[in-house]
């Protein structure tokens, strides 16, 4: 087996592997990278639970080549959180009891920050279609919408008072 | 008093708050360990080859060039798990299932194995073991298999208790009591309807992964998504040949299992491979795999006939119920049939129900197994009484409900239940009061289930400072760490942050019973107090000593010893840190079989909206009730209402196992497997009712799985009356719903 | 397998042209990657076309727009001049599975996936849609209901890459629309679907108008009944269910796991109705 080497940005470092032609960029991150927040719930794109971000765009990380990576940038549920301060998402997502199992979890923070990145306001229609590519099967759905819409209050208020700071200078 | 399981109505601190859970901030970090996200120094990577036949003779596997491919480690077949069950059929049939031996019996059954160094080795290692077969008829359909002259797929298997031919009829069981017949004769209206459902999965999002490893000293370890390390431990010792002691069963966090993890599968495969190659081997399903060749639920036909009085009183009831069973006898029929009629007090009633071997996968247990079927053919025949009696169908049941002192159908006579409260407040809810718009139906369903005790112990140490930690058997699938260390805090009177509580692994404690029939949280809870007054009682005694007093004497409140006269009291803490020289490590235990586990009831409210021009349908409102008997965590207790009401919802509308005529599953995945995603859904309202269960000291009755009884029929109900048409065959897909409405409409052409 | 990720087109031709295995082109990957995954196609090679040049660019012209082949779907609807042009194309490529998906698929591999449920096709080709092909025989444009031939198969030789679809200025007063039915609300293949555009003239009545219906044959198929029998009308009922006979009259769809041949003959004519009136409307506000 010849490998491919591949030089790519994971959470903001600089990471090197060597991985097989046909391995997929979730069997990199968890297999050669140690990053194991990105979970195989199908392989085929239809769960989401192997949701990243791949240059600021929200995929499927089952469906990108790990040789694909090369020179780009990678974020993962593992670089979520600042230090020892989680994400508003994370916060609420516990606050709201919106995981039971919880494998499903991290692909839903995932592309419900994707969400809250492009809209701060989303109504219960958006998040909900937002979220479809990401199954689970465990609460129905209702507590990790409730959670996201929190969270959207969450980040605005930040914003809100970060701007009066900066305005108060 | 330390072990007396009766309810007190004791004033709660602790129980029914809302706090986080302990494993809370791993499962949104990415860093909770799941069935696949453990790893081991040179562990090799096992892949599973599949029949691709439905039925089939195996007349030779060949091997030899797999095993000469570069980095291929072991090769398996069922000539490397040999038949050490000496006689159990059950575990006959589970070593068969997890390998064919001669015999492929559905499409997906295991035939080789192969553990490689890396996936692309395993892959490539798959396709070189070739499989020379022997195609046999094959038959799906649980009408078909049980016709004379259907396939026969299991030669040893006589009807239960019949000796005779070979049949695909495993088992046959009548419930009920009175006089049926007479019943029928003293009804003034009869109703006689057909039912059909379709195979469903479980669904989980984490597909079954381990990580066995075994050594030529007959020692070894599995790491592995389950719902019951015991019961995998003790299935896959036997199989392997291993002393039970010498296997230890670590449960990873599970990502989910709804019954589907009740049941092993690829453990004893990847045990095998393990021993073989005398290295680690993780061995992780497809999706794909997930579909074909684990145990989803039965597909049923049932017919059901009911007779009342103009007044509204059941007066007769009777039930025939066919489940298949997959490819091995199973009890799925059975439970159906005791199931069946349990919401109603009725005098002349019978059920019957058929298990029936299919070629398609073993079923497994799937949340209440085998009770939403029943409650779909019962509930809507139910509805239809009402309707043809111009009886409110909340009315029609509130008469005939079972309460208190009901014989319930399948024996035993109720003590206080919750299904009149349910039914009560579903009148009293807003929900039904709410306007219908155009194309909108709404339906109403009740649900039952028995809920299990089962065997459970648990183990309560106390630290050197005073912190505690809480060792249970039973797997937390969703938030039972928070609920038991809340039991075990408001035990022994401190803070919930002070407990800690662990699954344990088989090695450390008693054996358990699997976290199924919604038994975690009322048994587990149970050991849980039990373990606190144990450790409390030792608390008390080191107490005791310290002070130079007779124990009985010291009593313990909010979390420290006290006595009379002494003014100053022992905390927890206190006693904890001298423990190592007044005794050592306080440590108490306790182990259960709690009966009385309390039946749960529900009543369900659901308004659909049907596209006449597509059959579409759209669930636009869903209300839960549901007696909890005392809902420890009510976020948990919540979730587990929405849950089971969204898999309910989507077995009543998109979700069924397609088999082509080839007897081959044409959906194994979540694209044509349709579960609901989230825009299908609203927001699912829930009431949590508290009746206690008069068999355990807080009240508690299993919540996990009644919720998934009711939507079938409630959903049924809703969309019949959108679309002006009695559907009977889930799931009620767009193109049933439409050819329904067409055919309604070309019958009124007629009669008009 | 070989993966290769050339930075011209010359490069990927000949890459492709030299490979004796199967080679295959990968765009977004959400079809190929399954494909694989199912043991469906083993690849000896895969040549990523998404860094060859203005793969990654929607460019408008004076003559219209075009869509490099390594376009993620969910860029189409962030460019605001193709959304008022042609809607109907944009909620098309919306509908390609979810956010995830829509990150990756493009509509130049959505085409030669070549499956006739694809949800971008019926909407391209009643655009008048081409595809721009570059091959060893140079480069050319076919009208995207040229490419596919039947299920899976494409009329591209040997090295032919499609680099861009090419989309004409929408003429006046016209308005285009694409509706499919999946039994979800999200997530689901196109159980049959329909795209309509059409022209109006005086007193909005249809001038012209192209009707394709997808999931109902081997191919996406443009019903040029199904558009004479609105073309002089102003959709007025009679004339819908005129449109929705001639639709169901073309089409010739299978039984299978995802619908039956009479459900999906009836709903592609339901769904051409739908598509229709919203296409009107929106011509209709179009200057």
């Amino acid at each position: 087996m010849k490998g491919i080497a591949v030089s790519t940005t994971v959470n903001g470092d600089a990471v090197d592997f060597v991985c097989h032609g046909r391995e997929t960029l979730l069997d990199v991150l968890r297999n050669h990278l140690g990053l194991i927040g990105a979970k195989e719930g199908c392989g085929t794109g239809d769960c989401g639970a192997c949701s990243v971000m791949l240059d600021g765009q929200l995929v499927c990380s089952c469906l990108v080549l790990g040789a694909e990576v090369e020179g780009r940038e990678i974020e993962t549920i593992e670089g979520m959180a600042d230090g020892d301060r989680l994400h508003p998402l994370q916060s609420r997502f516990l606050d709201h009891a919106a995981l039971q199992c919880g494998v499903c979890t991290p692909g839903f923070l995932v592309a419900a920050k994707a969400l809250l990145d492009r809209n701060s306001n989303p109504s219960e229609s958006e998040i909900r279609y937002a979220l479809a590519g990401n199954l689970c099967r465990c609460t129905g759905y209702d507590k990790i919408v409730r959670a996201v819409r929190a969270a959207a209050g969450d980040l605005r208020r930040g914003q809100k008072a970060q701007a009066k700071r900066r305005a108060a200078g | 008093m330390t072990h007396d399981s009766k309810f007190t109505n004791q004033k709660f601190n602790l129980v029914g708050t809302r706090v986080k859970r302990p494993d809370g901030v791993d499962k949104v970090t990415g860093r909770a360990r799941y069935g696949a996200d453990t790893f081991a120094p040179g562990q090799l990577v096992g892949a599973i080859l599949r029949s691709p036949h439905a039925h089939a003779k195996i007349r030779r596997i060949d091997t030899r060039r797999a095993e000469k491919l570069k980095g291929v480690k072991a090769v398996i077949t069922s000539a490397d798990l040999p038949d050490l069950t000496d006689g159990d059929d059950e575990l006959y049939d589970i070593l068969e299932n997890c390998m064919a031996r001669g015999r492929a019996l559905y499409d997906g059954h295991a035939v080789a194995a192969v553990a490689a160094l890396d996936a692309e080795t395993a892959r490539e290692a798959l396709q070189l073991i070739k499989v020379d077969y022997k195609a046999l008829p094959h038959v799906t359909d649980v009408d078909e298999a049980m016709k004379p002259g259907a396939p026969i797929i299991q030669p040893r298997v006589r009807t239960k208790d019949k000796p005779g031919k070979p049949t695909n009829i495993a088992g046959v069981a009548t419930y009920g009591h009175g006089d049926i017949d007479a019943g029928f004769e003293q009804a003034e209206v009869i109703i006689e309807k057909s039912y059909k459902t379709e195979q469903v999965h479980q669904g989980y999002i984490e597909p079954h992964a381990c990580l066995a490893s075994v050594g030529p000293d007959g020692q070894g370890e599995l790491w592995v998504t389950t719902q019951g390390p015991f019961a995998y431990r003790n299935t896959c010792a036997t199989l392997l040949g291993m002393e039970m002691s010498q296997l230890k069963v670590t449960s990873s966090e599970i990502g989910g299992g709804f019954g589907g993890k009740t049941h092993v599968w690829a453990e004893p495969v990847a045990l095998a491979l393990s021993r073989k190659a005398n290295r680690p081997v993780k061995l992780v399903m497809s999706r794909e795999d997930v579909f074909r060749a684990s145990g989803p639920a039965s597909s049923t036909s049932i017919n059901v006939k009911l007779g009342a009085t103009r007044d509204g009183r059941i007066i007769a009831a009777d039930a025939v119920l066919r489940y298949s069973d997959g490819a091995f006898p199973g009890i799925w029929g059975e439970i159906g049939a005791m199931a069946a009629w349990a919401c109603y007090d009725i005098e002349n009633v019978r059920s019957v129900g058929y298990d029936v071997i299919v070629n398609r996968p073993k079923v497994a247990a799937y949340r209440a197994p085998s009770a939403p079927m029943a409650a779909f053919a019962i509930e809507s025949t139910v509805t239809l009484m009402a309707e043809e009696l111009g009886i409110d169908p909340v009315e029609f049941r509130l008469r005939n409900a079972a309460r208190e002192g009901t014989r319930a159908s399948y024996g035993p006579t109720y003590g206080p239940i919750g299904l009149v409260p349910t039914l009560e407040a579903v009148k009293n809810h807003p929900h039904m009061r709410a306007r219908l718009g155009k194309n909108q139906g709404r339906g109403v369903a009740c649900g039952f289930w028995f809920n299990f005790g089962g065997q459970t112990c648990a183990d309560l140490t106390i630290g050197a400072d005073g912190t505690v930690t809480l060792s249970v058997g039973t797997v937390d699938v969703g938030g039972a760490r928070a609920s038991l260390s809340l039991i075990a805090a408001e035990e022994l009177g401190i803070p919930y942050e002070q407990v800690r509580c662990n699954i344990a692994d088989t090695a450390s404690l008693g054996h358990n019973d699997m976290t199924d029939g919604s038994r975690g949280t009322f048994s587990s809870g149970m050991a849980a107090i039990f373990a606190a007054r144990d450790a409390i009682e030792q608390l008390r005694a080191r107490a005791a000593k310290a002070w130079d007093i007779d124990v009985q004497n010291v009593s313990w409140k909010n979390g420290r010893a006290m006595a009379k006269g002494k003014r100053k009291s022992l905390t927890l803490r206190e006693l904890a840190e001298a423990s190592a020289n007044t005794g050592g490590p306080v440590s108490g235990h306790s182990q259960v079989v709690p009966d009385g586990a309390g039946v749960s009831f529900a009543s369900h409210i659901c308004d659909v909206e049907v596209d006449p021009e597509t059959g579409a349908t759209k669930v636009v409102r869903y209300t839960v009730v549901q007696d909890a008997g005392k809902a420890v965590h009510p976020d948990y207790v919540e979730g587990q209402f929405q849950g089971g009401a969204a898999q309910g919802i989507g077995w009543a509308l998109n979700e069924e196992y397609v088999y082509g005529e080839d007897g081959r599953l044409q959906n194994a995945g979540f694209l044509d497997y349709r579960i609901p995603v989230c825009s299908d859904l609203p927001f699912i309202d829930t009431q949590i009712l508290e009746i206690p269960n008069p068999n355990h000291p807080y009240g508690i009755r299993g919540v996990g799985e009644t919720s998934i009884v009711p939507p079938l029929a409630a959903v049924a109900s809703a969309v019949s009356d959108a679309a002006g048409v009695r559907m009977t065959h889930v799931p009620m897909s767009p193109p049933r719903i439409l050819a329904a409405i067409k055919s309604s409409r070309d019958r009124q052409a007629l009669a008009g | 397998m070989r993966y290769e990720s050339p930075t011209s087109i010359r490069e990927a031709v000949a890459l492709m042209v030299g490979e004796r295995g199967d080679a295959y082109l990968l765009a977004g990957g959400t079809d190929l990657l399954v494909r694989m995954r199912g043991e469906f196609i083993d690849p000896d090679l895969v040549v990523d076309i998404k860094r060859l040049p203005r793969m990654q660019e929607i460019r408008k012209s004076a003559s219209g727009f075009s869509i490099g082949a390594g376009v993620p779907c969910v860029a189409l609807a962030r460019n605001k001049p193709l959304v008022r042009a042609w809607p109907g194309v944009v909620e098309a490529a919306q509908l390609i599975g979810s956010d995830q998906i829509q990150g990756r698929s493009t509509i130049a591999g959505n085409l030669c996936n070549a499956s006739p449920a694809a949800d971008s096709v019926p909407a391209l080709v009643v655009a008048k849609a081409k595809a721009v092909v570059v091959g060893p025989g140079g480069r050319r444009r076919l009208a995207v209901e040229r490419i596919v031939t039947g299920p899976g198969t494409t009329s591209l030789g040997k090295g032919d890459i499609v680099t861009a679809i090419v989309l004409p200025n929408p003429p006046a007063k016209s308005g285009d629309a694409y509706l499919r039915f999946i039994p979800r609300s999200e997530m689901d293949i196109a159980v049959c679907s329909a795209g309509v555009s059409l022209t109006l003239g005086a007193r909005n009545v249809v001038k012209q108008a192209r009707v394709a219906l997808g999931a109902v044959a081997r191919t996406v198929v443009l019903v040029p009944q199904a558009a004479r029998a609105i073309v002089g009308t102003r959709l007025e009922d009679d004339a819908l269910m005129q449109l929705a006979a001639a639709c169901e009259a073309a089409c010739s769809p299978i039984d299978d796991k995802r619908g039956t041949v009479a459900y999906r003959t009836e709903v592609a004519g339901v769904l051409a109705r739908r598509a229709a009136a919203i296409a009107y409307d929106r011509a209709r506000r179009r200057r």
